[in-house]
């Protein structure tokens, strides 16, 4: 018996995979540029500004010098899992773009083509799946760099993200329990029809919020890398690229992460005050794309922002936040939601 | 003990409020600080590109002058040399030959002519015993180099362009100093 497999259907999602792909190594590239940009902004300075015009070549310069710096790998170290390490966070970085709709559809050369790579049924699950194994690869790569310095970072940022994620997935949960699905484009679809999830969820929106900064390791939650008390945390003893992953991969998390928040709680690819259905349909999906993207792009400003302003929490203040703050308020919040949708019969 | 200034104040060890623990409040605040500084004019300036306005009496780069018709003015006297505190300035001299006469206005002339940038400390004194109006400082300081031998400023580095060969050089080189110190 044949098994029919359309085959213009799998060139079309392997094109698709190599677009997002690359668009999110883009994006990661450009908000490095953002963040030194935004920084020096904020401090009163120009930033760079010498490679190309604005500095718009100066992501191409960084990596290019990270390509040709020196090399090191430590003498005892396990050298399998050293090189594993970067590769797995950047691979779990680019992983989780696969479930997220970038858009509602376009139609060229006749076929209806989805901009999501995987409409899969759980989709936040798998995202949240991904999500928890990127810390393997900082835990990886600080355990086999046999330095005290990288295993404290490593041993922080697995604490950190164990301790983060409860929070994050009870805060989570109350979404749930609204929207009643787990796939990304039928929240987004909902979103599109009714309101946004923020007006349902203020409180789960603000504890997602700060789970992802902690998620992403990002200020105030970078102590898994804090450069002034562990000189620099899990990748103390990483030069050139396999650094230059490393950095890379909290880019692209933070893409990522802003790509969720926009879909979860902001409409994803939905332009607020517009009836979509009235445009053609490849009009409306490119529009679409856009306002997805302006949505992400505020919420990079905000991670940036936010590093450039508030100082790094000490450790027990980040225990004591996550799991005597977050937790409650997120159970809290799940008990409010589920005697809400009792009440209203929703 | 008396305090010293009338700024010094008590710390304040009250504990933290309902309000201020919940840092929301103070984080905001911070925020929009943040967000002002982002807006705000920035006071640096792009420098190749755009310098800042010398002041009238700023003190750069000695150039040894000519006169209008590309003579050099110099005629090694030494009195720059003797005047300056961190001698910094050596000189040959030497005699005009006939035939030099469009080369150099009077009868001796500077045959060496060095100033060790690493040891002028600008201040000019050079300029100021300078009976001539052969040397004065210009408005561009002394560029940074790889070796200390660049430093020696020989009489090419110093002299200031033909006048009548390379006007526009000339003209780029005297600058807003153009006969400010004139021998009336």
């Amino acid at each position: 018996m044949f098994l029919s497999i359309d085959l213009i259907y799998i060139l079309e999602k392997l094109i698709l995979i190599v677009i997002i792909v690359s668009i999110s190594m883009v994006v990661a590239m450009y908000t490095t540029l953002a963040e030194r940009k935004v920084a020096a902004f904020i401090q009163d300075r120009r930033g760079p500004n010498r490679a190309g015009p604005f500095g718009l070549l100066q992501p191409l310069a960084d990596g290019l010098k990270l390509f040709f710096k020196e090399e090191i790998i430590p003498m005892f170290s396990n050298k399998f899992l050293f090189v594993l390490g970067p590769g797995l966070a950047m691979l779990t970085a680019l992983m989780t773009s696969a479930v997220i709709p970038w858009g509602s559809k376009l139609e060229l050369f006749g076929r209806e083509i989805s901009l999501q790579i995987a409409d899969i049924n759980i989709g936040i699950l798998y995202v949240f799946g991904v999500v928890s194994l990127g810390v393997y690869g900082i835990i990886v790569g600080s355990w086999s760099s046999n330095n005290k310095y990288s295993l404290m970072g490593g041993l922080r940022a697995a604490s950190q993200i164990i301790s983060y994620e409860l929070a994050l997935g009870i805060s989570l949960i109350a979404l749930l329990m609204v929207t009643g699905t787990l796939s990304l484009k039928e929240m987004v679809l909902q979103q599109q029809e009714g309101y946004w999830n923020i007006v349902y969820q203020p409180l789960g929106f603000f504890l997602f919020l700060v789970c992802t900064f902690a998620e992403c390791n990002r200020t105030p939650f970078d102590l898994p890398e804090a450069e002034n008390e562990l000189i620099g945390g899990y990748h103390t003893e990483y030069s050139s690229m396999k650094l230059g992953f490393y950095l890379f991969a909290e880019y692209i998390n933070m893409f990522i992460s802003s790509a969720v928040m926009a879909t979860l709680f902001f409409g994803g690819y939905d332009i607020p005050f517009l009836d979509e259905s009235t445009l053609p349909v490849n009009v409306a999906g490119v529009l679409g794309i856009v306002a997805l993207f302006l949505k992400i792009a505020f919420f990079l400003f905000l991670f940036i922002w936010v590093r450039w302003t508030i100082p790094r929490f000490r450790y027990d203040q980040l225990m004591g936040l996550g799991w005597k703050v977050l937790l409650p308020l997120a159970l809290l919040n799940m008990f409010l939601t589920g005697a809400a949708i009792l009440f209203f019969d929703k | 003990m008396q305090p010293l200034t009338n700024r010094s104040q008590a710390v304040n060890r009250a504990p933290l409020t309902w309000w201020e623990r919940i840092y929301l409040p103070a984080i905001i605040g911070g925020l929009s600080i943040t967000l002002k500084h982002f807006f705000r004019k920035k006071p640096t300036i792009n420098y190749p590109e755009k310098t800042r306005p010398f002041s009238p009496v700023f003190r750069g780069l000695h150039i040894l002058n000519r006169d209008e018709q590309g003579r050099e003015n110099c005629t090694a006297c030494g009195l720059c040399a003797v005047a300056c505190p961190a001698e910094a300035i050596t000189m040959e001299a030497a005699e005009r030959l006939p035939g030099e006469e469009h080369l150099y206005r009077e009868e001796k002339y500077a045959a060496r002519y060095e100033i060790n940038m690493l040891r002028c400390i600008f201040c000019g004194l050079c300029e100021e015993a300078c009976p001539k109006d052969a040397i004065y400082l210009s408005e561009t300081f002394a560029p940074s180099d790889y070796q200390r031998k660049q430093f020696i400023y020989s009489k090419n580095d110093l002299l200031i362009p033909h006048p009548e060969k390379e006007p526009e050089a000339y003209k780029k080189a005297l600058g807003n100093r153009a006969g400010k110190n004139e021998v009336k």
